[in-house]
């Protein structure tokens, strides 16, 4: 291809993947594995346990916000997951106000004392909001982004703003132009990113669920390196309207939570359509809720029937091998459960890194002239409008997005825009379509959420090819707009505790031609059933990084 | 003799200007003063340039238009915009580009530019999009300007105008490359002493529709009725209020010239800051007249590509800023925004509601007889045609209601400085005031004593003439009593009539009309009152 020819090779990453011509299945390379049993005990959605506790009075809110608070401060100075916090008083008041509510017998909301925390380039009308980006420093929005807002609304209590890459441009977290958050399950790494403070947030209950934004793995990566359950929804299904913008056709606000059960929850808040972003979708969003019932009921062929295809690309060379190994261990785990489960070819896949980041960064060259120092943000004051410019972005933007504008600029422009960015629309189409031919031969397609398990922090930092590299398992998914579950499925032997490795779920989108269709209003539902079903059924189920392991039951 | 030059520029607008006054007596005064600004531009060694431009270079002249479009609210936000409000008081996070506002479009702006698009005579794209158009600027929120790039909404179509008698006549249609969709920028506001500027956003982001011509207008004559004609359709559709003094309808011309013959175009020059038609012709001609100097003088290396100014002040064009090759916008679609799908239900439905429109109406009023000058007269004001047509509806005469529209009517709003909408004179009485006039119930001159009363103070014709009593007397034996009743007070004037000055007869009937109160029927009168006078001699 002479678009790839054109790039420098990103080291071995995009020749690693060979391209079949056709889509291939094979029977499953079946793996024994020891009788899953079901005696470890599965995580249990803490938000459906809480609610019980608070509306049953065994537990106040106040003393739920306090114990926050506690663990907040042990973990928090080792950890770094958040810019923003606010201050204890602003919570106990809202625990206060909870608490009062529920003793009168009021109505409360399905969220109600549920802690939340929120990337910081997800608006909130009353904590500062930068993105991450020096440029936005101490920027406070006039507005709730509309994921907030429902959070809110439905009695979701704020605990504060997560660390990310500098405007999600990173997989890090290590590009926040304030401060590099580590990996709960080992401080030496990096949480992954962009959503990295997100992700590591759940990983060491510093809150319940988090919010975090996902347009090429930003939820679902960091979800696999911190061992906790990540969700990219459909594109469009849950409003972008207070999402900075990163690449508009790709963004997805997406959610964090430690079951499967806590994040569809988190997902139903905030999912349906919004006046105030035209791409989101008019589709009523189905109730799934009630997939999260209690394992009890399970038949001992749960999944019978469902088709699972494994995609070829994601487990040859150039993947760790432990990961592969945990990967095919869950696919072995899913024949238990009484699915087929298939390798499939996706022979577009490998195609995937270069149009990904042709368009992320042509949008986001765009996306980021509003930060120009003229209306909010820090300005540097110059005697020429050029100069103001210049030196304001110069100083507010980070080097990873400087280099990014850079490129995105350069692929739109004048004479280069036919051989990137019409070319990168081209490979998208392809790549939607042999996702669309391939989810209608299987119900879910799975992979690893990412080539390694956590690295170290600065391993990577001088060597962005090798870290675009590793978006290559999630990049496709946003480029077919295409819902996708991570869950953390396995480990990689590091030291004493090991690293988690998360296994990624690929569902159809709904089908916007028709809304009434049983199965398409049921994609995202049966997504995350399958994933509940698969997490409770693990052996060895139970993702808790030492660092909070004992004060977590 | 430069005065008159500076008056005859000031008498100019009025001559353009849709609203303005056209008067049949004035007929004579203003196609001399035509003329004279044809001739007499600044200097007089460009008059004569001028005057060879016709024998020896071609101009050739494209124009872009944008049109404000006057929906409640913006493009992509719910805020309102209101020409001179208070600097940003009509803002929101949407149109001040804050990080995650996104738009979402105003489905109106769609609605009107079908409407524009059909009444231009495009072909619509059913399918279109919007794109995003990329420079810093700090009247600019986002970095980037929402507009459509390389799918317009509506492409390839025409404009029919009729060129006034006084321009010389005559019906020409000039093409339209495109119609397309994009937002409008906010304003700078620059400080006297130029220490800093300021940056009004109310304007961010209101809907506008840039209107691209062929390069098919050959004057500044031809260009000005273009837009003009653009600005009555404008009018006409109710998709915005074309005023040029707000920016609401704004111009940009690209003027080049060639030697007659050559059929490739001659460097073209863009034009900026033409604030009414008058401007706009006058700083066309100048500027061809300056390419053709230069061309003339063998110069027409100096003519470049570039962007200038038209002073008001000193009447010329200034060079604003070269160009340096083409900026590159680095177009690509808006991601923001679902492409835009037309229904051929929806287009119909437009196209059915379409009034009509200026040229259709300017071929009726053909059609009825009537003279060019009245049929652009009353077609080029849309409430001046509203009136007429909805004078004829109630049964008068076309030529009738036109001349008493083009002149008592026309008269009266000039003198009084009102529109025909502010007149408290209705269609219905006008065509009562006719019709009472042609039925002979009033006489002509009583009917303009109740028209000034009419449009001064409103009010039905019939109570007037009752009130006042102003039914014509038409029973001869009554007119002959009064007839006696002069002829009797009179006896000297009598005398010397049937001594044979015939002329008194004037002075008979005048005081005939007078015991009358005015209310004799002239014809009558006269008839009886000459039977009278040479009966006894």
């Amino acid at each position: 291809m002479k678009m790839l020819s054109t790039l420098p090779t990103p080291r071995s990453t995009l020749s690693r993947f060979s391209i079949p011509s056709t889509i291939t299945t094979f029977t499953s390379h079946s793996q024994t594995l020891p009788q899953a049993s079901l005696t470890t005990s599965p995580p249990h959605s803490q938000i459906l346990s809480t609610r019980h506790s608070l509306l049953s009075r065994n537990l106040s809110a106040v003393d739920l916000v306090r114990s926050h608070l506690t663990r907040l401060r042990l973990t928090e100075p080792h950890l770094r997951s958040f810019l923003h916090l606010p201050d204890d008083q602003t919570l106990l008041t809202q625990a206060h106000d909870l608490d009062r509510r529920i003793a009168n017998g009021e109505e409360v909301g399905p969220l109600a004392g549920v802690l939340v925390a929120v990337k910081d380039n997800i608006c909130t009308s009353d904590m500062p909001s930068t993105g991450g980006s020096r440029i936005l420093e101490n920027y406070r929005p006039p507005f709730d982004a509309t994921a907030v807002k429902r959070v809110k609304e439905l009695g979701g209590i704020v605990v504060g703003k997560t660390n990310l890459d500098e405007f999600g441009m990173g997989s890090t977290t290590e590009a926040s132009a304030f401060q590099v958050t580590a990996n709960p399950w080992d401080v030496s790494r990096v949480p992954g990113g962009s959503s990295g403070g997100s992700a590591a947030a759940v990983s060491a209950r510093q809150c319940v669920v988090s919010l975090g934004s996902d347009t090429g793995g930003s939820v679902r990566q960091p979800a696999s390196f911190c061992g906790v359950v990540g969700l990219k929804p459909t594109y469009g299904r849950v409003s972008r309207f207070g999402l900075m913008a990163y690449a508009s056709s790709l963004d997805a606000i997406g959610c964090f939570g430690s079951s499967v059960a806590d994040t569809g929850i988190l997902l139903h808040a905030i999912a349906g359509h919004d006046r105030f972003d035209a791409t989101s979708s008019k589709q009523e969003v189905p109730n799934f809720l009630s997939h999260f019932d209690s394992t009890s009921s399970l038949e001992s062929k749960p999944l019978k029937g469902l088709r699972v295809g494994l995609i070829r690309e994601t487990i040859e060379d150039g993947v760790d091998a432990g990961v592969v190994s945990t990967i095919r261990a869950a696919a072995s785990h899913f024949e238990e459960l009484g699915c087929s489960v298939n390798e499939v070819s996706l022979p577009s896949f490998s195609l995937g890194l270069p149009a990904y980041y042709i368009l992320a960064l042509s949008e986001s060259s765009s996306n980021l002239s509003r930060y120009d120092g003229i209306r909010y943000g820090n300005q540097v004051y110059a005697d020429e409008l050029d100069s103001l410019y210049g030196d304001s972005r110069a100083k507010g933007l980070g080097s990873e997005v400087k280099m990014r504008i850079l490129m995105g600029t350069y692929a739109l422009s004048a004479g280069y825009y036919d051989a990137y960015y019409k070319r990168a629309q081209q490979v998208r189409t392809i790549i939607r379509n042999s996702f669309k031919e391939a989810l209608d031969q299987y119900d879910i397609l799975i992979s690893p959420a990412a080539p390694s398990a956590a690295y170290k922090i600065g391993e990577k930092k001088n060597d962005p090819l090798a870290m675009y590299a590793g978006d290559i398992m999630t990049v496709n998914v946003n480029l077919a707009g295409l819902p996708a579950l991570v869950l953390p499925c396995g480990f990689i032997e590091n030291g004493t505790a090991g690293l988690p490795v998360g296994l990624q779920m690929i569902g159809a989108a709904f089908d916007e031609e028709r809304p009434q269709s049983f199965i398409n209003t049921c994609k995202m539902g049966e997504l995350l059933r399958v994933g509940h079903i698969f997490e409770q059924t693990l052996e060895n189920g139970r993702f808790v990084p030492p660092i909070v392991a004992d004060s977590v039951e | 003799m430069s005065y008159t030059i500076l008056k005859t520029f000031q008498f100019h607008p009025l001559l353009l200007h849709p609203t303005s006054i056209l008067k049949r007596r004035n007929r004579f005064l203003y196609s001399t003063t035509t003329k004279a600004t044809q001739t007499k531009v600044p200097t007089s060694t460009q008059s004569k340039k001028l005057d060879k431009i016709p024998k020896d270079y071609e101009a050739v002249i494209g124009i872009e238009t944008h049109v404000q479009l006057s929906t409640f609210t913006k493009a992509f936000c719910n805020c309102p915009y209101n020409y001179g409000s208070f600097p940003n008081s009509s803002i929101c996070p949407v149109c001040m580009g804050l990080p995650g506002a996104l738009p979402v479009l105003n489905s109106k702006v769609i609605e009107f530019a079908v409407k524009l698009g059909l009444a231009l005579n495009c072909n619509l794209a059913f399918d279109s999009k919007f794109d995003r158009k990329q420079y810093f600027y700090p009247d600019l929120p986002k970095g980037y300007q929402i507009s459509q790039f390389d799918v317009p909404i509506a492409a390839s179509g025409f404009l029919d105008v009729d060129i006034p008698l006084e321009f010389g006549g005559g019906h020409k249609r000039f093409g339209i490359t495109r119609v397309h969709i994009e937002e409008d920028a906010g304003k700078l506001m620059h400080t006297e002493n130029g220490n800093f500027s300021q940056v009004d956003l109310n304007r961010a982001g209101v809907p506008l529709l840039e209107i691209v011509s062929e390069p098919d207008m050959r004057n500044g004559i031809e260009a000005s009725e273009y837009a003009a004609e653009l600005q009555r359709l404008v009018r006409y559709l109710g998709v915005g209020n074309g005023n040029m003094q707000e920016g609401s309808l704004r111009c940009d011309v690209n003027v080049s010239v060639r030697p007659i013959g050559q059929e490739k175009f001659g460097t073209k020059v863009e034009v900026k800051n033409l604030n009414s038609f008058a401007s706009m012709s006058r700083a066309i001609d100048f500027e061809i007249s300056r390419q053709v100097q230069l061309h003339s003088q063998g110069q027409e290396d100096q003519i470049v590509q570039e962007t200038r100014l038209w002073e008001e002040g000193s009447q010329r064009t200034i060079t604003m800023r070269k160009k340096e090759g083409l900026a590159d916008y680095r177009y690509f679609p808006e991601p923001d925004l679902p492409s835009v799908i037309l229904s051929q239900e929806y287009v119909d439905a437009i196209q059915n509601c379409l009034p009509e429109l200026p040229e259709e109406k300017r071929r009726r009023y053909e059609k009825m007889g009537l003279g060019m000058q009245d049929v652009l007269f009353l077609a080029n004001d849309k409430n001046i045609a509203e009136f007429f047509d909805a004078t004829l509806a109630k049964g008068a005469d076309a030529k009738l209601v036109a001349n008493w529209i083009m002149s008592d009517i026309a008269a009266f709003m000039k003198n009084e400085k009102l529109t025909i909408n502010d007149i408290k004179l209705t269609p219905e009485e006008l065509s009562e005031l006719i019709g009472s006039i042609k039925g002979g119930i009033i006489s002509g001159k009583i009917g303009k004593e109740i028209l000034f009363e009419l449009l001064a103070k409103g009010g039905s014709v019939k109570e007037i003439i009752e009130k006042k009593d102003l039914v014509q007397i038409a029973d001869p034996v009554e007119i002959e009593k009064m007839v006696d009743k002069v002829i009797a007070e009179n006896p000297k004037q009598v005398e010397q009539y049937r001594g044979g000055k015939t002329k008194l007869q004037g002075f008979f009937a005048g005081q005939v009309m007078k015991v009358s109160k005015g209310k004799a029927n002239p014809g009558l009168l006269n008839k009886i009152l000459l039977e009278k006078l040479n009966s006894k001699s």
